[in-house]
């Protein structure tokens, strides 16, 4: 028997895609999504990449098992918006090898910037849905999930959430197959959808649909457990768990097949109790279908509908279901929060500081950086997603400057408009951004912080670090000269750690008449190994505790009564409060 | 099986559960990956459950261990934990709702002051330590960075709190050892094997 590890529910899925013989898989790096790709790189015989973004691993993923060979393609939830316009197409093509997809939502937000139930995907793009309630399953489903792509010709997504990709638990493997390539053959009527192809292949799709739906009535995944009478509950994913823990021996429809779901599997379970009820999180995916069939369960009126669930919530949803009383707990009140926050060090720290001292409107961005946003930097106006800084600012000064040639118009002017965004974020869905500003004649500034990896996820490579994610050397992204093709003719870099530097160049490039480009550019401070051997420290007696370097919120720097101490052991050597201070009380310390 | 699910009640009951406590960056996810694969090597079903991302720059952090027959949930109820192992004082007071009435708490004495206290906004509460003692009766505060440094290394200092830690679980010294040295980088292993068996130390002696 194969050794029993204690596995991430990510790192299952890894092993799993290897021992189902995948031989290609893609992805940009998101949590909770991340270490799939990561893991999945390090076996013998795999090609694996980090993809610039979503659309573009999903679409090399397609290429990949029509190219005749088990393919994946992961991504966190927000992920598959980006990778939505394939998504919805891929099922048309089919494929030849088998090509699964996994998405890992994100419910209570992690780390993300919402809580969107990606099942409604696989149902509205007539996608078969797996959902994994543990480590195991998702190593036994991901390899069920190629073997059904192959056998109904089509993409299958694997819907993980952050308490499946990020708990580890015991996972026994299978044995490892070899899967032969298939020759590459031409079949351009079922794989070249121009209209009258894609007409021809939406209703194999719908037919599929079926057999998919007679499939998942069988499907031997899908699980009851017989229980008490009176009180049946139909659950799927990590939520099963909290249902078995806080309900005990109730009666249980485990669906591990969600899309399409089996009506006469659900039927016949729910006829055989009086009251049914429908635990998962987020949307009420399954409670609607429940109700269509003709039932009236408990659910989401009752089951919290934000945040993920818990043992706690769901037992307190459904007291009459419980035959534990909760115990007593102590909650001790008044404790300081401990918002995460930017490292000491960081490089992006002395710009955001100096851009909000410039009172530019920031268009912001998905990365560390986004963290500014809190007191009392408070550097940030505006964020919705992977790369729309630049576009969302392109918007804003073209609406600041349709205001201004109103009359009496008192707003802030359009030069104020300033677009901020990491480097990996850039390469991931900038670039087009940046294009609509050279292209509609913007005359904003965007600031790229180059810090020279995915510092969020834990520090990928990029199109711009010139390393793949086997650790290949590839091409590295010329920022600058990118930049300058597209039409922007100022293209500056400065060091994040030289604040008057900063300042002067984003005081004269948000003040130019013409698009600009800001490249910061210093490397991630927990990524740099042979750190000068300085820490800064205060002068007490010089300084008057005006606590002006407090404002750059540098977790070295802390008031202690009246006293402001810089941490030794914190300090990184930045040198960016020194340069705050105007009473020049803080000085370099060689250690 | 585990993969069937076939708990009873009776063996959920029996689900066993820590939860490690920290400030993200703190090393609370190894410190559980240690635990979890001491419980294993036992012959426990074991589920973590623990947070990346965001979170991890510097904010409240929380592994979970939970062990037993047959272990569904990979979270641990609240009042639910039997020891919490705190890496910062604060940290211990934020997630006391995870212990039970009866838990052990076992905490380094360690002050990581969070965004408000560094602004000066609100100010740390200075009777962290007292409170815990108060509210985690039979509670362990120990200065787990001195102890690692004196082991040979202040970054051991979790595993200073594991060895504690493990006088109140079923896994032998043996069991944790080898756990310890199939999971910790060469060149850290010794401070770490010393940081552990002096934890274990102290908690028999105490």
């Amino acid at each position: 028997m194969a050794e029993r590890r204690l596995m991430t529910g990510n790192e299952a899925v890894a092993l799993a895609a290897f021992h189902a013989g995948t031989r290609f898989a893609s992805a940009y790096p998101g949590t909770p999504s991340t270490e799939i790709l990561e893991n999945f790189s390090r076996y013998e015989g795999v090609y694996a990449e980090w993809a610039p973004n979503e659309k573009v691993s999903l679409e090399a993923a397609i290429g990949a098992c029509l190219g005749g060979v088990r393919s994946l393609a992961a991504m966190k939830h927000v992920g598959l918006n980006v990778a939505a316009d394939p998504w919805f197409t891929a099922p048309y093509i089919g494929v030849s090898r088998g090509l699964v997809v996994v998405s890992a939502d994100d419910p209570e937000m992690h780390s993300s910037q919402n809580e969107q139930d990606n099942r409604y995907y696989a149902k509205a793009a007539k996608v078969p849905m797996l959902e994994p309630a543990d480590s195991q399953e998702a190593y036994d489903l991901t390899r069920v999930a190629f073997e059904m792509s192959e056998r109904f010709d089509t993409p299958v997504l694997m819907r993980m959430t952050t308490r499946v990709c990020h708990s580890r638990s015991i996972v026994e493997p299978g044995e490892p197959e070899t899967v032969a390539a298939i020759p590459y053959e031409k079949d351009s009527t079922k794989r070249v959808m121009i209209p009258g192809h894609a007409r021809m292949r939406h209703p194999v799709m719908v037919r599929r649909l079926d057999e998919l739906e007679r499939f998942s009535e069988e499907f031997g995944w899908q699980r009851v457990e017989d229980g008490r009478d009176g009180a049946g509950v139909v659950t799927s994913g990590v939520a099963y768990q909290y249902v078995k823990e806080a309900f005990g021996d109730v009666g249980i429809l485990k669906l591990a097949m969600t899309n399409p779901l089996p009506s006469r599997l659900i039927t016949d379970f729910c006829s055989r109790y009086e009251d049914i009820y429908v635990v998962e999180e987020l949307e009420p995916f399954l409670q609607e279908a429940v109700a269509a069939l003709g039932f009236k369960p408990k659910g989401k009126e009752s089951v919290p509908r934000v945040g993920e669930l818990n043992v706690d919530n769901v037992r307190a949803a459904f007291p009459e279901l419980s035959e534990v009383e909760p115990p007593e707990v102590r909650r001790v009140q008044g404790i300081p929060a401990r918002p995460p926050i930017l490292c000491a060090g960081c490089p992006h720290r002395g710009i955001m500081y100096i851009l909000a001292r410039l009172k530019a409107i920031i268009a912001g961005d998905i990365g560390c950086y986004t963290l500014s946003v809190l007191p009392p930097l408070s550097a940030h106006d505006c964020q919705v997603c992977m790369g729309a800084s630049i576009t969302m600012g392109h918007g804003l000064e073209k609406a600041l400057e349709l205001a201004q040639g109103e009359d009496g118009y008192e707003g802030p002017g359009s030069h104020r408009v300033v677009s901020v965004l990491g480097d990996s974020t850039f390469f991931h869905s900038g670039v087009t951004g940046l294009m609509e500003m050279a292209y509609n004649n913007g005359r904003y500034t965007v600031v790229i912080l180059d810090n020279r990896t995915t510092a969020m996820t834990g520090f990928q490579h990029h199109p711009g670090t010139g390393i793949t994610l086997q650790e290949d050397e590839s091409s590295m992204v010329d920022m600058e000269m990118l930049a300058r093709s597209l039409g922007i003719k100022n293209v500056r870099v400065v060091d994040p750690y030289d604040l008057e530097e900063c300042r002067r160049v984003l005081t004269e490039e948000m003040n130019r008449d013409a698009p600009s480009v800001v490249i910061s550019r210093r490397e991630c401070v927990l990524k740099v190994r042979d750190r000068e051997p300085v820490y800064y420290q205060v002068m007490q007696g010089v300084c008057n505790e005006c606590g002006l370097c407090m404002g750059i919120a540098c977790p070295a720097l802390v008031k202690r009564g009246e006293e402001i101490l810089i941490l030794p052991d914190s300090c990184t050597g930045c040198g960016v409060c020194a340069q705050v201070c105007k009473h020049e009380a803080i000085e370099p310390v060689r250690q | 099986m585990h993969i069937e699910g076939m708990a009873t009640v009776s063996e959920n009951v029996r689900t066993r559960s820590v939860v490690m406590a920290g400030v993200g960056g703190q090393g609370t996810i190894t410190a559980a990956n240690i635990l979890a694969n001491a419980l294993i090597l036992h012959g426990y079903d074991v589920k973590t459950s623990e947070v990346h991302g965001m979170a991890q720059r510097g904010g409240s952090v929380i592994s979970m261990v939970r062990f037993g027959e047959s272990v569904a949930s990979p979270l641990v109820p609240y009042g639910g934990a039997e020891a919490m192992v705190a890496t910062e004082l604060l940290e211990a007071l934020r997630n006391l709702y995870y212990l039970a009435p009866e838990g052990r708490l076992i905490c380094s004495r360690a002050r990581v002051d969070p965004l408000p206290v560094l602004q000066g906004a609100v100010s740390y509460p200075e009777d962290a330590e007292q409170r815990i003692g108060e509210l985690a009766p039979g509670s362990i505060v120990v200065d787990a960075v001195g102890i690692a440094a004196e082991a040979g290394d202040k970054r051991a200092a979790n595993t200073v709190l594991l060895g504690i830690l493990s006088t109140s679980l079923p896994v032998s010294e043996g069991e944790w050892l080898s756990v310890i040295e199939r999971l910790v980088k060469a060149k850290a292993l010794e401070s770490n094997r010393n940081a552990f068996l002096e934890g274990r130390r102290l908690a028999q002696e105490a």
